[in-house]
């Protein structure tokens, strides 16, 4: 586990050393952007309408129970910018774009690609991981504002539409005004963009170390995964804490 | 397979030597290689044969730096195969057994991706050098186009070697390069290795068991045995050779009871 570990810090400064040719793999960092987006828009949007429904449904009736039913919107609205969309964005990509790449990398090492590529005096780290790191640290970011904005509108729907809610689309987007802040929502970025970081550098580690045939493929997915779900789970909480002085700032 | 072509003589030798010291290698505690000492002579095509598990690939990969050994050296054109930026120092290019070409490419994009990625030409003079390499391995144009899960296992192993030419190797290594072919286009392939000798005056280094490839390409030959260099010498000397496993090797043919 810890020379896993240690591989994968590695890899993740000659990613960082690598950034300089990050313009001229520009090419290939928008085909990967082009496949997030492709496989995951719509997945994020539509996790993220029912994500905020759901936040409003579980919420709104012991609110307004309480009197409190005008808070609604700055509740779910926190919710999802600084917790919900980042980590369970960070999940979709996980599930739907990492094990993606570590199979995309771990056949290609299984059938002799990138040794191909050393031979050619080509670097797989310039080749094949900083786009694919650079794409997902620009794409998991752009996603989470989307799931904001869905999820926010989910909520609406909801506290709108249920008779134990019946929030006004005014009071809670004017409640959302009030209470979110930029920083809120710079926390969610933040935070989606580490993940992102996370996601690309193990997934590209599980595929470039992949050994054996299709089996191995298969564990080089598992392990990206797992080991992506695991870490992006302990790092949500310590970014929450590190994040936690810088949470006062610019208001919408 | 009958000799493809008469025994080379390179008439350009900008090939480069290889001098391998105590090479040893081993995986767990499987010993591999055990201690390989050889020379290759700069722009000879020099094969290696053995049987299966001989630890051929192995030291094939030594050559060109995808495996470390655990001891011992390799020297190419004098300089430790370990040394930092050998790759741009020397041109060495590898033949892998399964063509190691990118499925996510065309055969065009494989074969110029030396060109295309170290910016050495404009597009327009890629493809023109593109175009000559695969008619000097004897593919149509219209295979550029293709990808390589839409060719043919000998398809696949001419456009690895024109992505070998490329790069205007001066150490090009073929493993196995016959396997999984039918007996023309092995032919065809051999040819292809002393033609590509002849040229260019590169070294070339061949693993393979097949005998009929290695007697009918090489200058030399080397049989490898249980991680160490059982018998060397031309093919001639092979022939006449005692070593009871390189007999029983050579001698090995099929025949119905």
């Amino acid at each position: 586990m810890f020379q896993n570990f240690g591989e994968m810090l590695l890899l993740f400064v000659a990613v960082g050393r690598a950034l300089p040719r990050v313009w001229r793999e520009r090419r290939k960092v928008a085909e990967q952007l082009f496949d997030i987006g492709n496989a995951s828009l719509f997945m994020a949007c539509t996790l993220s309408l029912f994500i905020g429904g759901v936040l409003a449904l579980q919420t709104g009736p012991v609110l307004v129970e309480r009197g409190l039913g005008s808070a609604l919107g700055g509740l779910v609205a926190l919710g999802l910018c600084k917790e919900l969309a980042p980590v369970m964005m960070a999940v979709l990509i996980a599930g739907r774009i990492g094990s993606a790449m570590a199979a995309e990398l771990g056949s290609m090492r299984v059938y002799q690609e990138i040794d191909a590529l050393r031979t050619l005096n080509i670097n797989p780290v310039h080749y094949l991981v900083l786009p694919r790191v650079v794409a997902i640290g620009l794409a998991l970011p752009c996603l989470v504002v989307f799931a904001n904005l869905v999820g926010w509108l989910g909520g609406a729907i909801v506290s709108l539409l249920n008779d134990r809610i019946a929030v006004s689309w005014s009071g809670y987007f004017g409640n959302i005004r009030e209470t979110v802040d930029f920083s809120d929502v710079a926390n969610g970025l933040v935070k989606s963009f580490v993940f992102a970081v996370v996601i690309g550098v193990v997934s590209c580690h599980q595929g470039l170390t992949t050994l054996g045939g299709p089996r191995g493929v298969g564990r080089s997915v598992t392990k990206a995964v797992v080991n992506s779900l695991v870490l992006i789970l302990l790092l949500d909480y310590v970014l929450t804490r590190v994040l936690l002085p810088f949470d006062k700032g610019w208001r919408f | 397979m009958a000799s493809p072509v008469p025994p080379p003589t390179s008439p350009t030798a900008t090939g480069i030597p290889v001098a391998v010291r105590g090479l040893r290698k081993s995986f767990g505690d499987q010993a591999v290689l055990k201690g390989v000492d050889l020379d290759i002579r700069a722009g000879e095509v020099f094969v290696l044969m053995g049987p299966s598990g001989s630890g051929k690939s192995v030291f094939l990969r030594h050559l060109i730096g995808l495996e470390a050994p655990d001891s011992g050296e390799i020297r190419l054109g004098g300089e430790l195969a370990t040394s930092e930026g050998l790759g741009e120092r020397y041109r060495l290019a590898m033949v892998f057994q399964s063509g190691g070409l990118l499925n996510s490419l065309t055969v065009a994009e494989n074969v110029g991706l030396y060109l295309s990625e170290h910016r050495l030409k404009p597009s327009a003079e890629i493809a023109r050098v593109v175009a000559e390499k695969l008619a000097a391995v004897r593919l149509e144009p219209s295979v550029a186009a293709k990808y390589p899960t839409e060719l043919s296992g000998g398809m696949r192993k001419r456009v690895a070697i024109a992505r070998a030419l490329v790069t205007d190797p001066q150490l090009v290594l073929f493993d196995e390069p016959t396997s999984e072919l039918d007996p023309l286009v092995a032919l065809a392939i051999g040819r292809e290795i002393v033609g590509l000798n002849h040229r260019t005056g590169a070294t070339i280094v061949v693993v393979t068991h097949d005998r009929d490839l290695a007697f009918g390409i090489a200058d030399r030959i080397a049989f490898l045995d249980g991680g160490e260099i059982a018998a060397i010498g031309s093919p001639a000397e092979m022939r006449a050779s005692r070593h009871p496993l390189l007999q029983q090797f050579l001698a090995a043919d099929f025949k119905p009871e």
